[in-house]
């Protein structure tokens, strides 16, 4: 690594909805980079020393709590663990789209997120509601438990949603995020749902039949989920339904 | 006057505060649970390596019960835990993993047969019972006897808060997300609710309840380097401090994790040295055993931490730019066991160090981790001196941690302490004696003067800049109340976050909007995180022995024929600089493991008075019950079960220990 500091150039997407009259502009910001400079340290330190009206949201600053997904050179990705050494001298930064904008690089995720918890019912549909805690658990095969983890890593950060050709024209759509929760609740043994309680939420162009295959979302995931396989395989598991 | 009225309030949609809410709920009370940020980002979700539960389902985890779990918890909180408390909680941990399991956690599981494992540097092959198959599966952690700490992967906080934030979805609890709590309604000595901050907006609106809950996690943002999440700044602490009424426990107690990454501070778990992960020094050493032969890398967080900070400052650690540091090795647990049980942390060190930790060293130094102190309680989980408050969690002090807290019983104490602290909620709602009116001009009175605090910000003539005040508490606090603490040293720091507490009374903010407003909220909070700061440092000046992570210099010894005690900080006065400290005695002659030596660190303790006396009739009870269960021996030693919500008591089934009556239903 040579030792001449760069100046980064930061263009970053500025709007606040809610002042009357305001309109987007893209503002500049300059900063010297630093060893290990992630965005969360750049974006913070922009703040604290030039500009402390600018909005982002940063929660775990470790890559697993999704607060942080931005577009980051038109691309969405988690800022906290993004290093500016990877990147050019100009950095541009723009708000995830689809979701609704609080303020320059914050979106409300969470209320998107919720809205389809709600509608996909994102929880195990148990079998008995009272447990007798008392109990030794129900037993489950190790390398189940494994591969529903694997499923249920995903940290909600709507990367996929931003990238998601389908969610830029069809506001009810489900995103990958929901086909993949799907997809996780469908191999729990412990949901009672059939895959017709399934087709009801999501066989449909909202769900998992609006997707066109263009699989952004498996190609920006920050977590590496197999989206693309897990849209498949629900899609084909739901086209069989709809021929039942 | 906007006001939203509810049964119970809840601070902190983390898992404590979710599940006190979903508790709540259940017994047919309606509650809303306010939350900085969406549930499922709240810092729970950063707990990797797992939960205590002495389910005793994996082969070294064979003969773990509640006593294992009880004596290993009291003796990692140097005894300065609660002990009824720790009964409660070992008691329902079990219960608490097999909730969440039938929830839809989905915990490792055990795989029958042959593993090869390492422990102690050497690999061992060890055989799962064909029996155990199945069952949720245990991993070696710090301070533990047994194999206690069920997990999932190294996302343990991840799913088990995906799961329990999607469930009080499902019971149709709401969270209002990008809400904050500026101050708890109370009248000296009820409490009524909260006045509460839109984050978006900038609305205030009085949330009126007959219980309200603390449950905001801990107080990390107090120190410049700490592994805690940046929503983590002691706020819910601060709500209760603000009261002058409520009382905050041992808030000295800090504890610094040992592997935070150098320098960022980002955690990477204590799985992996439970899992067989080694330190070492800039020599390539392994230095541990040198320093704790018993234990080794798996002492208590307290001791390892100390220990590393010892050999850095003998010149044995790595020298870097931003400092000193001491390597993690993981290698020896190979590829497979990295990528598929440690997968955070080769996320972790990919992305943020550039390190494969499957070939290379992990850079690390101890940061600060997590909060002992917090909001005391009773063991109801209720405030002792304010009616209808209550707090679960890190950021109440119940206390189950004392002075060090064990590796996995955080998250444990969350979830176990919402399933206690909702049922007591419960009761509290149904007595009807405390359906108490709701005095509307006290609410006007607490919103009006919250009104005032913002306008001050936002259209006063202040100049001190709110972020240069907290780097420089972060700084001292870091540099002079960390690991190892000097009475100068601490005069010093108390010295100057007063000037800088002074200093807080006259921020300027630049921003004027009264909506979203970042350098706003750095304001308000920066001062309540002053007020903080200076119970953490007088609290660790006055204390003058050391204890658990409390570790005084000046005093190396744990004394406790002066200290059997826990710290009680109150701020009745809204203009003075330092707290009312107080201080409650623990009752030596009522514990069921007196104190001693807790099997790792300095052996080097004064004892109480009465604690030979007490070790005597702990021995002769044992001595005349040799035929007894140990549930008989536990209630003859120190009856607790009373403490418990009914639906909690009772025995835990385990393979080795299977429940007398048949099973019934399915």
């Amino acid at each position: 690594m040579s030792n001449a500091k760069r100046t980064l150039g930061f263009n970053i997407l500025r709007f606040n909805p809610q002042e009357a009259g305001a309109t987007p502009r893209m503002q500049r910001y300059e900063l010297e980079e630093a060893d290990g400079m992630t965005l969360f340290i750049a974006l913070n330190e922009i703040r604290e020393t030039q500009d402390p009206s600018l909005q982002f949201d940063f929660v775990c600053r470790a890559g697993i709590c999704g607060s942080c997904g931005m577009m980051i050179n038109g691309r969405p990705g988690l800022a906290c663990r993004t290093l500016t050494k990877n990147f050019d001298n100009e950095i541009t930064l723009a708000p995830l789209p689809v979701f609704e904008l609080i303020g320059d690089l914050s979106v409300n995720t969470g209320k998107w997120m919720h809205a389809m918890s709600e509608r996909l019912e994102t929880w195990v549909h148990m079998k008995q509601q009272e447990v007798d805690l008392r109990r030794i658990e129900e037993r489950m095969e190790p390398k189940l438990a494994e591969e529903i983890y694997l499923l249920d890593r995903c940290i909600e950060c709507g990367c996929c949603v931003a990238g998601c050709g389908t969610a830029r024209m069809r506001e009810d759509f489900v995103g990958a995020v929901g086909i993949n929760k799907i997809a996780r609740f469908r191999i729990d043994p412990r949901d009672a749902r059939t895959d017709e309680d399934f087709f009801e939420v999501i066989g449909d162009d909202a769900g998992v039949f609006g997707c066109m295959s263009l699989l952004a979302c498996h190609d920006v995931c920050p977590k590496d989920l197999p989206l693309a396989t897990q849209i498949a395989f629900i899609r084909r598991k739901m086209a069989r339904k709809a021929f039942e | 006057m906007n006001v939203i009225y509810t049964d119970v309030l809840i601070i902190g949609a983390g898992l404590a505060g979710l599940r006190m809410a979903i508790g709540a709920k259940r017994r047919g009370y309606d509650a809303i649970i306010l939350s900085l940020v969406p549930a499922k980002r709240s810092h729970s979700k950063a707990a990797q390596g797992g939960m205590q539960a002495s389910l005793g389902n994996v082969v070294k985890g064979q003969g773990d019960n509640e006593d294992v779990h009880f004596e290993d918890t009291v003796r990692g909180s140097d005894w300065g835990a609660d002990q009824d408390v720790v009964r409660m909680f070992v008691n329902t941990a079990p219960k608490a993993i097999r909730e969440l399991a039938a929830w839809g956690v989905p915990w490792s599981r055990v795989q029958r047969g042959d593993r090869t494992v390492v422990i102690n540097g050497q690999k061992v092959v060890i055989t799962e019972r064909d029996e155990a198959h199945g069952t949720v599966a245990q991993r070696d952690f710090g301070g533990t006897k047994k194999w206690r700490t069920c997990y999932v992967s190294d996302g343990t906080g991840h799913a088990m808060i995906n799961t329990v934030a999607d469930r009080a979805i499902a019971e149709s609890i709401p969270v209002h997300e990008r809400t904050e709590a500026l101050a708890l309604i109370h009248d000296g000595s009820r409490c009524h609710g909260a006045v509460v901050r839109d984050l978006v907006t900038g609305q205030l609106s009085a949330y009126v309840a007959r219980a309200t809950g603390i449950a905001a996690g801990g107080a990390g943002r107090l120190y410049r380097v700490t592994t805690n999440a940046v929503i983590c700044e002691g706020i819910g602490h601060a709500l209760a401090l603000e009261t002058g009424v409520a009382a905050l426990g041992n808030m000295e107690a800090v504890q610094f994790h040992p592997t935070g990454i150098f320098p960022a501070g980002i955690l990477v778990t204590e799985g992996c040295r439970g899992d067989g992960g080694l330190l070492k020094d800039a020599e390539g050493h392994r230095f541990m055993p040198d320093y704790e032969p018993e234990k080794k890398e798996l002492a208590s967080r307290d001791v390892v931490s100390r220990r590393m900070e010892e050999h850095i400052a003998k010149g044995k650690g790595v020298k870097n730019r931003f400092g000193d540091h001491l390597w993690l090795d993981i290698t020896l647990l190979g590829e497979h066991h990295i990528k598929h049980n440690l997968r955070e942390v080769y996320e972790i060190c990919h992305y943020f160090l550039g390190v494969d930790p499957v070939k290379d060293p992990i850079p690390v130094r101890p940061a600060q981790h997590y909060t002992m102190g917090g909001v005391r309680t009773r063991a109801s989980g209720e405030s002792p001196t304010l009616k209808g408050l209550f707090a679960a969690g890190e950021a109440a002090c119940w206390d189950m941690h004392g002075f060090n807290r064990l590796g996995g019983n955080s998250v444990a104490e969350t979830v176990v302490a919402g399933m206690i602290v909702g049922e007591s909620i419960g009761d509290f709602c149904a007595d009807p004696a405390n359906a108490a009116a709701v005095p509307m001009g006290l609410v006007q009175e607490f919103l009006d003067r919250e009104r005032a605090k913002i306008s001050g910000l936002l259209l006063g003539n202040g100049t001190e800049d709110a972020m240069a005040l907290r780097v420089r508490m972060q700084e001292i606090m870091t540099a002079k109340v960390g690991i190892f603490r000097r009475g100068n040293d601490l005069e010093e720091a108390v010295a100057e976050l007063q000037q800088l507490l002074v200093r807080s009374r006259h921020i300027g903010v630049r921003t004027r909007s009264e909506g979203a407003n970042p350098e706003l909220v750095a304001a308000y909070r920066t001062r309540m995180m002053l007020r903080l700061a200076i119970t953490v440092a007088h609290g660790a000046l006055t204390r003058t022995e050391s204890r658990g992570a409390h570790f005084r210099e000046d005093h190396p010894r744990r004394d406790d024929s002066q200290w059997l005690k826990r710290t009680l900080a109150t701020w009745p006065d809204d203009n003075a600089t330092l707290p009312t400290l107080a201080y409650e005695p623990l009752d030596v002659k009522r514990m069921e493991l007196p104190p001693g030596w807790r099997g790792y660190g300095t052996k080097n303790h004064i004892d109480h008075p009465d604690t030979p006396i007490r070790q005597q009739e702990v021995d002769a009870v044992r001595a005349r019950m040799p035929q007894a269960s140990r549930s008989e021996v536990q209630a003859a030693l120190m009856p607790y079960e009373h403490l418990l919500p009914p639906r909690f008591r009772g025995p835990n089934e385990r393979v080795d220990e299977p429940l007398a009556e048949p099973r019934t239903g399915t």
